[in-house]
């Protein structure tokens, strides 16, 4: 009750959770308002935004209707941004959990490789995955997902260390509890907050991946991505550049609302550490 | 000395995860469909299989992959990274060629996000939640959630479209063929707006860690002595406080080398740069593996140069570390 009393005392965090579930909104009710499919033509190509009233938001190259695009895009900006995230906490907290648990050469081995995904730029990375494995969606989440669980795991593994040796853990020991008990059952849960709140830090930074991937082209044509949708409105953009600035803001707004949600929780977590 | 040795030390670490790096992407490149000699087939327009065999043959490919990539690892050791057929010539040439550009751009972004950072950070701290405090952060929480290459064209309808203060892209104008400074004051004027697009992000982070540690060194005691023997303000900062604060923000300078990198991917689409990123996005897209394995290995060595001279940098800037070490 008192991290909620102190999350809604920042105007910060209460403006970023209106974003937030303004666009979550968005993305529910995107098939309800625009049954249509958003990729569909619609009208008359590069309408301007407020010229017409069917097209609120105007049409992009082709005529499809950019308002449409943007509700179905807030979908996938939220399903590529949140499962990727899953994945890259998921890896990142195994690999942290067994290299700060067990330390020694399994710890050495494990730091190693998440030396060797940090030293490599993870969007030429990314590149390298989309370009052995196909850009679909699925594949596309995956990659952004793979790309971004080093940071998490280097989290996780300096919670393990700082936790594997305090009197609860040697307690459960002693009453023979096996490793991977201690690990998930004892350690896990009083290591995951901080990890928790970083994950928003993940997804912020997977929603801008996927984006500038779908700007180049390089990510699922067949979805209506904000990325896309830019990557499309950079052909217009000497006289037509609403088409590529609606969709920026769209990604601007989300990414700005997530963070401001993780560092409200961050604050409301970690009460001493507020004003960093 | 000591300073070199521990450096040194450091670099002779991250030959492992160099090691590590290739491996990986040599095998991950074995999943990828189709190979070098499926991609110059198609380059020729078609072929028959047993050029297709002869040219296997030729290229090591019909090896097994353990095999293949012992040479392929004996090659680099060389600095031979192979044959792009895409562009008809070596990859170190290729990558030689296009990274000037890159250098370029990385160290003017740097700068511009560097600098700025450590201005508006000071400023920030010094009013601390103050209305300058207020709008510095909130800024720096707009730049960081700025998408940079919608940043890049929207700057381009801007300053190239309408003002028409700026180029919207390249690296320099052909048809001046000019040379000694106009030529500098040309390439300058095309570096600006991608400088200022890749800086970006990074100057949102700059300023947040330089806010934060200025903050805390200001609460320290020495700083306390220097305000009690009547130092005037300025002289604080710039003396006392400034030296201390600058070691988060040089330790973030190698941390952030790979993020920039990949973001040049990006700028330099937006900028039509002919960059070592540009290279990147255009040997995916033409499938030229050789090529964009050739730029991953360039990459971690970049990544590893700039934190060896991170390392040194900071040596200087903290005392203790080549003392104690």
């Amino acid at each position: 009750m008192d991290t909620l009393k102190r999350y809604f005392r920042s105007p910060a965090a209460i403006v970023g959770l209106i974003l937030l579930l303004l666009i979550i909104g968005m993305a529910i009710s995107a098939g309800w308002i625009y049954p249509r499919d958003p990729l569909a033509l619609a009208g008359r190509p590069l309408i301007w935004p407020f010229s017409n009233p069917r097209f609120l938001l105007g049409t992009d190259n082709s005529g499809r209707d950019i308002a449409a695009q943007i509700f179905h895009g807030a979908r996938i900006a939220l399903l590529i941004g949140g499962a990727a995230t899953v994945i890259a906490i998921l890896i990142g907290v195994l690999i942290g959990a067994f290299a700060g648990y067990f330390g020694g050469w399994v710890d050495t081995v494990l730091m190693r490789i998440t030396e060797a995904f940090q030293t490599l730029p993870n969007f030429v990375l990314l590149l390298v995955l989309v370009a052995v494995f196909g850009s679909t969606l699925t594949t596309v989440t995956i990659a952004v997902g793979i790309v971004s669980w080093p940071a998490p795991a280097r989290l996780t593994r300096a919670e393990f260390l700082s936790l594997r040796n305090r009197e609860f853990v040697q307690a459960g020991r002693t009453l023979g509890m096996k490793d991977l008990q201690l690990i998930l059952g004892e350690i896990l849960p009083n290591a995951l907050p901080p990890v928790i709140v970083y994950a928003s830090v993940v997804m912020a930074v997977a929603i801008l991946l996927e984006s500038a991937l779908a700007f180049l082209r390089l990510s699922d044509p067949n979805v209506a991505s904000w990325g896309n949708l830019i990557g499309l409105g950079r052909d217009v953009l000497r006289v037509q550049w609403y088409v590529a600035a609606i969709p920026g803001i769209a990604i601007l707004i989300t990414v700005l609302a997530v963070s401001l949600v993780g560092q409200g929780l961050n604050d409301a977590l970690n009460p001493r550490l507020k004003g960093r | 000395m000591r300073i070199l040795n521990l450096a040194g030390r450091r670099l002779a670490a991250s030959i492992p995860t160099l090691f590590l790096i290739l491996i990986g992407i040599f095998l991950l490149l074995q999943f990828a469909p189709g190979d070098t000699v499926d991609a110059m087939m198609a380059q020729m327009g078609g072929g028959d299989a047993a050029t297709a065999r002869e040219l296997r043959q030729f290229y090591g490919l019909d090896l097994s992959i353990p095999m293949q990539l012992g040479h392929y690892l004996w090659r680099l050791v060389r600095f031979d990274l192979g044959f792009s057929s895409i562009y008809g010539k070596p990859v170190a040439s290729v990558i030689l060629e296009r990274l000037p550009p890159t250098l370029l751009l990385m160290t003017a972004s740097l700068s511009f996000a560097f600098f700025a950072g450590l201005v508006l950070g000071v400023v920030a701290a010094r009013g601390v939640n103050k209305w300058p405090d207020t709008l510095i952060s909130t800024l720096g929480l707009i730049f960081y959630a700025t998408p940079s290459f919608w940043f890049g064209l929207m700057a381009i309808v801007v300053f190239s479209v309408y003002l028409q203060w700026l180029p919207a892209g390249g690296f320099e104008d052909i048809g001046q063929a000019a040379t000694g400074l106009a030529r500098t004051l040309d390439i300058a004027a095309h570096l600006v707006l991608p400088a200022l697009t890749l800086g970006l992000i990074f100057l949102a982070i700059y300023l947040r860690i330089m806010r934060a540690s200025m903050l805390e060194v200001l609460n320290l005691d020495f700083v306390r002595t220097a305000r009690a023997k009547g130092l005037d303000e300025t002289r604080v900062v710039v003396r006392h406080v400034l030296r201390n604060a600058l070691l988060p923000m040089v330790t973030l300078i190698g941390l952030q080398a790979g993020t920039m990198l990949g973001g040049s991917v990006v700028v330099e689409s937006v900028f039509s740069l002919p960059g070592l990123g540009r290279l990147a996005y255009e040997s995916v897209v033409q499938r030229d593996l050789n090529t964009l394995l050739g730029i991953v290995f360039v990459s971690a060595l970049l990544v590893i140069a700039v934190n060896f001279l991170v390392d040194l940098l900071y040596a200087r800037l903290d005392p203790r570390i080549s003392a104690g070490a």
